[in-house]
């Protein structure tokens, strides 16, 4: 679901941030993973997706035997959440693995906003039942904090402190339509934050 | 009988929905009607029947008892009782009982049991076959001897299909001035039918049960009352179609009588779209169109009478399946203001044809019109005091649980209906008042 | 979506989306773990009072792999057999936390009135009843239908997110006793194709000419004139040939001359138009085995897809909660 193209609430990334903090994702990924050979991007979607894409993009600028449509795929983990019962039945979404699988390689998850660490759980839960990765590393956008579980992501755009009443949204032009963004918003005027 | 009887003056009752009057009620008979307020009442128990219609008592030509055999659904108590309160005074109980009533053992039964529980006056129906297997031919004159005086005769829940043991009923039964009361269903046409066959059953997977199932005995066996010149009586016909070939059976002279239901005058097959099985009944509620015509069969006098088909089924037989419950309504509670709703209210009856259709008509057909234990008659000085007084403005919301029939399988549930009956009178003696059975020992004393 | 009863009470996007869903579940089907957690905890009962292995075991295999409890309550052998009521059974599963009831019953209706009756509070899923409906019979067989005729044609995958309009389909055989017609006419015709029906005058039922769909008496003037690109062909029951409450037609020879699929009228088809069967199949009477075993035939693929199908039904039915709060993250 596209979000409000006009949303009320504070931008605290612009485009050229995003820009920025994707490329320099890039570039940590290519030396942590000593080049970018077995590297495997698998975003979540929504816009996991875009941003898993967008970073394929700068991995074959980086390293140019890196082909990004042979490399990058897509992870759908609804039917691995363990909230599903308590929320309105969500769609299930597609999952699309690179041609060659991912057996033996470096997957890096792309997600856009890391939080309680719930959907990454359920991200590791579906890529064990896909196959068994050499490495799996996490990579986001933004991460607000407020983990209910042991999870830490290797390579992060932006360390956004929040409040648990706040609402971070991105928005990219691929799924949005607008200018890339970072916006929080619900920002408590007074006490805290009934929405 | 030297009972010490109580005199009743029903004060500003209209009679059959006339001007207002006093009707006073002694010795079992109506011994006066006077100008409202101008009755006698010392010594008199008084009824205040303001705005009430007063009717003769209802006559109902077919209603199933249950009893003996199904004494869980109804007892002829239960349902006599039940009929009171619906403004009854006589009900023919139907032979489909178990054992059949096709022996004068049974019928003689029946009819003991409803002496005894004194609500309304019982009148078995007799078998026309052997345990209603329509093969041969039950003593129809042992049943017309017996002490039940039998005068209607019906497999009813089976048709005569036998055109030419039908012939034989037909005929024997001149010889007592008796009267077949078929239950037309072709039972080839009607092989595990479910329900009206048309676009609903079509669309839900209900076997359907087609109109000229129906409508081809009601055909046939006006034929065969002509030619063998005797008298049928139709029950409970429920289609368009069956309505015209009653209505030109009659234009040819034939001596046929029909009778339709309350629930056919007011319910369509579109119900069993719930899969409620309070809505399954034989013959099936019909379409919209047959509504119309059974109503206007009614209003022109090509329908003669309204029969409740009372049929009370346990929660047992009704709370299961659409294909395994048990067909049937109830009806006797909710009969007169079905009638009322559906022909009264819409300006196709008067209250002096309900009186027709419900009491004399009926007890006509049934040969229960004349004698001490007269029904049907006229409101009239002189007439057995079996009356039943209905206050049209009232309106109620029927709920089965709580009807005095012992089943609550009636079709009606949570419906607002208009007219409530407020008294009723057999012979001059209370068997409901304000609005309430009142218990036969008391009124008796 | 808290039951699914019959095709008809699926709007369009409810029918895409369990299409779609169909199809996410299918892709998880190729691979070498084909179980699920998604469903983990939760009780699903097959409550089958008319014999049909077939369907239940499909069943099973969608409740198991999604890692759903299965119980399996069949009428031979259990109380149901020896009179309890419907709701007898229907309390019994109520008091053992069924969260879903797979129905099939003999009575036209049943899972209508175990999911209203207010004697259970599960999902109620109607695997067939009587003659009324048989939804995900429907779902695959549409399921089926995009796959091939939009998915593959079109080359979009799956034929996510599509629906089946414009296509063609006639449906052939005894349509008069069969809820897998109705419940296909209902959805064919919500997704969009158009539907003739295809049966001799005595298995029609009275009433059709209100149906979403056109009715012909002959096959080969069909085959001809409608063009269909799906031919789906209905079992017909042997005992409904002659006698008894039979006699809808005079002889199975007769029949398979007018009604049956055989090589000359497969050889008619369009080069794109595919042959569905709901399975099992009468060889010889309504379909010759050289239509059945052509390679038009997708009649062995429609019973993987009925897995997929069964499971993205028991999904949409399952995973949610009822209520549409805390939708957050």
């Amino acid at each position: 679901m596209p979000a409000d193209p006009t949303p009320d609430g504070t931008t605290v990334l612009g485009a050229s941030d995003v820009s920025r903090a994707l490329t320099r994702i890039a570039h940590e990924i290519v030396e942590r993973a000593k080049g970018a050979d077995d590297v495997v991007l698998l975003g979540i979607p929504t816009r996991g997706v875009t941003l898993a894409h967008r970073l394929a993009e700068r991995l074959a600028g980086i390293e140019p035997a890196f082909d990004p449509a042979a490399s990058t795929g897509e992870l759908d983990v609804t039917m691995y959440r363990d909230d599903l019962r308590r929320q309105p039945t969500r769609a299930v979404g597609v999952t699309r693995l690179p041609q060659a699988g991912i057996e033996g390689r470096t997957v890096v998850l792309v997600d856009d906003v890391l939080y309680s660490g719930r959907t990454i759980r359920a991200a590791l839960d579906a890529l064990g039942d896909l196959g068994r990765p050499r490495a799996v590393r996490l990579a986001c956008l933004v991460d607000r904090g407020h983990r209910e579980l042991p999870i830490r992501p290797d390579f992060v755009g932006k360390n956004l402190p929040t409040s648990t009443s706040e609402r971070v949204r991105v928005l990219l032009s691929e799924v949005d339509g607008v200018e890339d963004a970072v916006v929080i918003s619900g920002r408590e005027h007074g006490e805290g934050g009934a929405r | 009988m030297s009972q010490q009887s109580t005199t009743y003056v029903l004060r500003g009752a209209r009679p059959l929905g006339g001007e207002p009057a006093d009707v006073v009620l002694r010795d079992g008979v109506v011994a006066e009607i006077t100008a409202a307020g101008a009755a006698d009442t010392s010594g008199a128990e008084v009824v205040e029947a303001d705005g009430q219609v007063l009717l003769p008592g209802l006559v109902d030509l077919h209603t199933h008892l249950r009893e003996p055999g199904r004494e869980d659904a109804e007892t002829v108590a239960s349902g006599t009782r039940a009929a009171a309160a619906g403004g009854f005074t006589a009900v023919h109980a139907m032979a489909n009982t178990s054992p059949v009533a096709d022996t004068a053992g049974v019928v003689e039964q029946v009819h003991r049991l409803g002496q005894e529980a004194g609500w309304v006056d019982v009148h078995p129906v007799g078998a026309v076959t052997v345990g209603l297997d329509g093969e041969r031919l039950a003593e129809l004159g042992a049943m017309a001897d017996s002490a039940a005086h039998v005068r209607v005769f019906s497999d009813d829940g089976r048709c005569v299909a036998d055109p030419v043991l039908m012939r034989r009923a037909l005929e024997y039964v001149k010889a007592f001035d008796g009267v077949v009361a078929q239950h037309a269903q072709e039972p080839r046409l009607t092989e595990g039918a479910q329900m009206n066959e048309g676009v609903v059953s079509g669309e839900i997977g209900l076997t359907g049960w087609p109109a000229v199932a129906e409508e081809a005995i009601i055909a046939r066996d006006v034929l065969l009352a002509e030619h063998v010149g005797s008298r049928l009586h139709v029950c409970h016909l429920s289609t368009a179609g069956s309505v015209e070939i009653v209505r030109w059976a009659k234009s040819r002279g034939i001596d046929v009588t029909a009778e339709v239901t309350p629930h056919h005058l007011l319910l369509t097959d579109d119900l069993a779209r719930s899969y409620d099985p309070t809505f399954k009944v034989n013959p099936p509620l019909r379409t919209a169109a047959d509504v119309e015509a059974v109503r206007e069969g009614l209003a022109d006098g090509t329908i003669d009478i309204v029969a409740t088909d009372h049929a009370p089924h346990t929660r047992e037989d009704k709370d299961c399946e659409w294909g395994a419950a048990a067909f049937g309504m109830t009806g006797l509670e909710t009969a007169l203001s079905v009638v009322q709703e559906t022909m009264v209210d819409t300006g196709r009856l008067t209250w002096a044809d309900v009186a027709r259709v419900l009491s004399a008509a009926p007890a006509r057909i049934g040969r229960v019109d004349t004698g001490p234990a007269a029904q049907g008659r006229p409101v009239a000085v002189g007439e057995p005091a079996n009356l039943t007084l209905v206050d049209p403005a009232a309106r109620r919301t029927v709920d089965g649980a709580a009807q005095v029939t012992a089943s609550g399988n009636t079709p009606f549930r949570g419906r607002t209906l208009p007219g409530e009956v407020r008294a009723t009178f057999l012979r001059g003696r209370a068997t409901v008042l304000d609005g309430t059975p009142v218990a036969v020992g008391e009124a008796v004393r | 979506m808290k039951h699914l009863l019959s095709t008809a009470d699926l709007s369009k996007d409810e029918a895409v989306l369990l299409l779609d869903t169909a199809a996410q579940m299918a892709a998880t089907q190729s691979r070498e773990i084909k179980k699920l957690p998604t469903l983990r905890g939760r009780t699903v009962v097959n409550l089958f009072f008319e014999d049909s292995t077939r369907t239940r075991i499909s069943f099973e295999t969608a409740a198991k792999r999604l890692s759903a409890d299965v119980i399996n309550f069949s009428a031979k052998g259990s109380s149901v057999s020896k009179g309890e009521s419907l709701k007898d059974t229907a309390l019994t599963l109520h008091a053992m936390g069924a969260d879903a009831v797979v129905v099939r019953h003999w009575a036209s209706g049943a899972p209508y009135q175990l999911a209203h009756a207010g004697w259970l509070d599960a999902g109620v899923l109607n695997a067939g009843d009587g003659t009324h409906q048989h939804p995900t019979q429907a779902l695959l067989d549409a399921y089926t239908i995009r796959r091939h005729l939009v998915g593959l044609r079109g080359g979009a995958g799956e034929g996510v997110g599509a629906d089946l309009a414009g296509l063609k389909v006639a449906i052939v055989g005894d349509v008069l006793h069969s809820r897998v017609a109705r419940a296909n006419v209902a959805l064919l015709h919500t997704l969009g194709a158009e539907v003739t029906l295809v049966a001799p005058p005595t298995l029609v039922p009275v009433g059709v000419e209100t149906w979403p769909c056109a009715v012909s008496y002959h096959l080969d003037q069909t085959l001809a004139e409608f063009q269909p690109d799906a031919v789906m062909m209905l079992r017909v029951q042997r005992e409904r040939m002659s006698g008894g409450a039979g006699g809808f037609f005079p002889s199975p020879l007769e029949y398979t001359r007018y009604y049956g699929l055989d090589a000359r009228r497969l050889a008619r088809l369009a080069d794109h138009a595919i042959v569905l069967h709901p399975g099992p199949m009468n060889r010889g009477l309504e379909i010759s085995a050289e239509a059945a075993d052509s390679d038009r035939a997708v009649i062995v693929e429609q019973v993987a897809n009925g897995v997929a199908v069964r499971m993205a039904a028991l999904y949409l039915l399952m995973a949610g909660e009822d209520s549409a709060e805390g939708n957050d993250l």
